[in-house]
């Protein structure tokens, strides 16, 4: 299955550019990905299953659903990022993978990135287009359906970015699973609360660019710095192994 | 200078300097901790909206303080271990994370018992006390990934990353938390001291803080020996040390 993949990767030719190489990487994850179709689908089950447990749980009124809706779909959103970021290194350390990125002549934290950008591919953005549907059974109103999608088309990358350095630090440790989310949920806090707000802001009929354009502003963040300090504890994960 | 900074690498030397420190930074803080709450507590003069409540402030106000500033600290040692790889600095995350950890879990509860008589409730989603509830999830975070990692290079930067992306998060947290308590409702309730204390009130709270931050330094010292000697105990100076019956 790697062969035919890893033969960019350890091409030791350093005239490959950086643009390429991210590419290589980006495209690796998609086809790896997709070739374990359930692997996708069981972040997007999970979001849905955890939707549905709080009208089950606390109330199915309409009025309870206007008002929590947004929060339920993004602690739904959220957790189910969270569940997924132990995908994102494990394979590839197990089999190597990770250990020749890492001997690249690019970047690492720019290849990281693209291993990022992929993990919202695959997880995120599917979570942005089931939404609609969870939005309108909890009865958001016309408006507020799109706002939410946006805010979580500006959010998930960041929850990706930023999870990619807990999944880095967490590398290879026993129980890496809850140890995760531990060190992860306090740094997601900040996305929920934007993400959450602007839609609450909508549904009042309340002007949203500016909250959007801040939540803009943590993913151009999450862009240039979570990278370097994943790749930093990629490399210390992997020194201890 | 530069061999300063080679001797600061060094557990033997700072193991010496901490003993000669640490009967100061004790007794000189347990001092100004008794004056200051002392003073606080029985002769300061009673606040005139909240009576006697107010006086918790002097324990409140001080491990509030050391709280935050910890965070700062183990996020200075942090960017030294990566840095310059510098043992001692992992040794002192090391040491003062669940001292940090202790500190907020203090500042929440003196909270609570002052909001109870004060608000009337144990707990409300106050921008202050959810963003110190927040520093308290990251201290856990510290710990526990220090916990897990065995290997103690390895545990030393894994830790420094993760202060230092955790105290990036923190303004991002702390304004963050805010706006979204004044958007869901305005402040009911300030917990900010009034800026018009006499001086008879904030004398003792500085007193008492300064002397909550001597006796941090006690304990970090007696922790950071307690990390060394766990650390070192295969080296020579280390054996003589025990043979000869501690200091």
């Amino acid at each position: 299955m790697t062969a035919e993949f890893t033969v960019n990767l350890r091409s030791p030719d350093v005239s490959v550019g950086t643009a390429t190489a991210m590419k290589a990487v980006f495209v690796r994850d998609l086809k790896i990905a997709l070739r374990q179709p359930q692997d996708l689908l069981n972040p997007l089950l999970f979001f849905v299953m955890v939707v549905t447990l709080f009208p089950l749980g606390v109330s199915p009124e309409v009025s309870f659903l206007e008002q929590a809706g947004s929060g339920i779909l993004w602690v739904a959103a959220l957790l189910s990022v969270l569940l997924s970021l132990d995908h994102l290194y494990r394979h590839d350390f197990d089999d190597g993978t990770l250990e020749q990125l890492v001997l690249q002549p690019q970047p690492l934290f720019l290849l990281v990135l693209a291993k990022s950008m992929a993990h919202w591919v695959l997880t995120g953005l599917p979570l942005v287009l089931l939404a609609p549907v969870l939005g309108v059974m909890v009865h958001l109103q016309g408006n507020s359906v799109a706002v939410l999608c946006l805010t979580l088309l500006i959010g998930t990358p960041v929850l990706s970015l930023i999870g990619s350095i807990g999944a880095a630090l967490t590398l290879g440790l026993r129980a890496a699973g809850v140890l995760l989310s531990l060190l992860i949920i306090p740094l997601y806090i900040p996305v929920l609360i934007f993400g959450t707000g602007t839609v609450m802001a909508a549904s009042e009929g309340a002007p949203v660019a500016g909250q959007l354009a801040l939540m803009g502003a943590f993913l151009v963040l999450a862009l240039t710095l979570a990278p370097f300090a994943s790749a930093a504890a990629l490399r210390i994960s992997l020194s201890n192994s | 200078m530069w061999q300063i900074f080679h001797k600061l690498g060094s557990p033997k030397w700072f193991f010496g300097i901490a003993s000669t420190l640490m009967p100061w930074l004790l007794w000189v803080g347990l001092a100004l901790m008794v004056a200051g709450i002392g003073w606080g507590l029985a002769f300061a003069p009673q606040d005139y909206l909240q009576g006697n409540s107010y006086r918790i402030i002097f324990i409140h106000v001080p491990s509030a303080f050391l709280a935050q500033s910890v965070y700062m600290m183990m996020a200075v040692a942090g960017l030294v271990t990566l840095v310059w790889r510098m043992k001692l600095a992992d040794v002192f995350v090391k040491a003062v994370a669940p001292v940090g950890a202790v500190l907020t879990f203090l500042a929440l509860f003196t909270g609570a018992v002052w909001g109870k008589p004060t608000w009337g409730t144990w707990w409300i989603w106050d921008a202050r006390l959810t963003s110190m509830l927040i520093l308290l999830f990251l201290y856990f975070g510290v710990i526990a990934l220090g916990a897990a990692i065995s290997d103690e290079k390895s545990s030393a930067r894994a830790v420094a990353v993760l202060v230092l992306v955790g105290v990036v998060n923190i303004p991002i947290i702390k304004y963050s938390v805010e706006w979204w308590n004044t958007l869901h409702q305005p402040a009911t309730f300030k917990l900010t001291e009034k800026p018009s204390m006499p001086a008879e009130m904030w004398v003792p709270l500085l007193l008492s803080v300064l002397g909550l931050y001597l006796i941090f330094g006690w304990l970090t010292c007696l922790r950071m020996q307690t990390e060394i000697l766990v650390r070192e105990g295969r080296t020579r100076w280390v054996k003589e040390l025990v043979q000869a019956g501690g200091n």
